[in-house]
């Protein structure tokens, strides 16, 4: 009996790493930055070009980065969502405009709403790359000591939001308040 | 104004206006032969992240072209092809490389075939052994030893005939 169980059993066992292989997104590159610091930058705003937005600007509050441009097709469609995570109030939004021109993405938000309490222009990507972006969106929850505890590679869905955004951002401000 | 001044106004706002619509990143193919070689031969080792089946040598991506460029600024400014790597992967992960360097996470990886194999062939030998010993070893009986020596002298002596 036992030698008909240890062929099924090495069997099972590689049937649970192929399902667990086979279900994974290739095209999702899990960043190394998670609970590193977030990487520091100064970037122009995009509406106030003369003034300047820092990651260390935000020491001591909990809040989420949206790197998105005018080109990319997705943005448009989290955008939507972005609008309504941005309404409820639970986390401030800052945007990264990757590698855009100033007036397509003033055009942009003008037509389709700002949900960001600012965006910075990366005009050249030089930040984007610090930050592992290898496509847009991508979206950072940073918290208050500035470490990177969450990426979201793609739109940030309202499963997304719900089931990792909010929790941990709760999660967060609770640790934070208790200090 | 004579015509010729008219020409050359002209010909200067069109100057003008091409210089003003450019793409946001300059590209700058430096003229240094070596370090696009060097360049050349890193980036067949890097993965494009964008288009995942193609070298960071090969592909067009946007992304694929500002880190090209970023790792030739990096070699002018004298980095080594060990610390450009370490820059990459502390921003992309291990994924960005072809041949992912051997560090606690990728033991598995590296190691876990042989690790297999191993196993594997220690579990063939037991089997053998396991079979190999049911053979029960009997020594020979008076008769069979009478019956072995005769066909043996019976062999030899037709040999030598």
């Amino acid at each position: 009996m036992l030698r008909y169980l240890i062929p099924l059993g090495i069997f099972l066992v590689i049937v649970v790493f192929l399902a667990i292989g086979l279900n994974r997104d290739p095209s999702e590159v899990p960043s190394p930055l998670i609970n590193r610091a977030a990487p520091t930058f100064r970037l122009p705003q995009l509406k106030e070009p003369d003034k300047t937005f820092s990651a260390e600007d935000m020491r001591g509050k909990v809040w989420v980065l949206n790197v998105w441009a005018s080109w990319c097709g997705a943005c448009r469609h989290e955008h939507q969502l972005l609008l309504d995570y941005a309404k409820s109030g639970a986390v401030p939004i800052y945007g990264l405009n990757l590698k855009d021109h100033r007036e397509d993405a003033l055009a942009w938000l003008g037509e389709l709403g700002d949900p960001y309490v600012l965006s910075v222009s990366d005009i050249e990507g030089r930040v984007a790359i610090d930050y592992g972006v290898y496509g847009a969106p991508e979206t950072y929850l940073i918290d208050q000591n500035g470490t990177i505890r969450y990426k979201q590679i793609g739109e940030v869905s309202r499963d997304v939001w719900q089931d990792k955004f909010l929790p941990l951002v709760q999660q967060l401000n609770r640790e934070g308040a208790g200090r | 104004m004579n015509r010729a001044r008219l020409l050359l106004l002209l010909l200067l706002c069109v100057m003008a206006t091409v210089s003003v619509a450019q793409v946001p990143r300059q590209r700058v193919a430096t003229d240094d032969p070596v370090i696009e070689q060097r360049l050349h031969n890193l980036s067949q080792n890097l993965r494009c992240l964008v288009c995942q089946n193609e070298t960071l040598a090969d592909s067009q991506a946007d992304l694929a072209n500002d880190l090209r460029d970023e790792i030739r600024e990096q070699m002018k400014a004298g980095k080594s092809d060990k610390e450009i790597i370490n820059f990459l992967t502390a921003r992309y992960g291990q994924f960005i490389l072809y041949k992912p360097q051997v560090t606690p996470t990728t033991y598995l990886l590296w190691f876990g075939p042989f690790v297999l194999l191993l196993a594997g062939l220690a579990v063939l030998f037991r089997y053998i052994k396991q079979r190999r010993d049911l053979i029960p070893e009997k020594p020979l009986s008076a008769e069979e030893r009478r019956r072995a020596e005769e066909l043996l002298r019976r062999g030899s002596r037709k040999e030598t005939a």
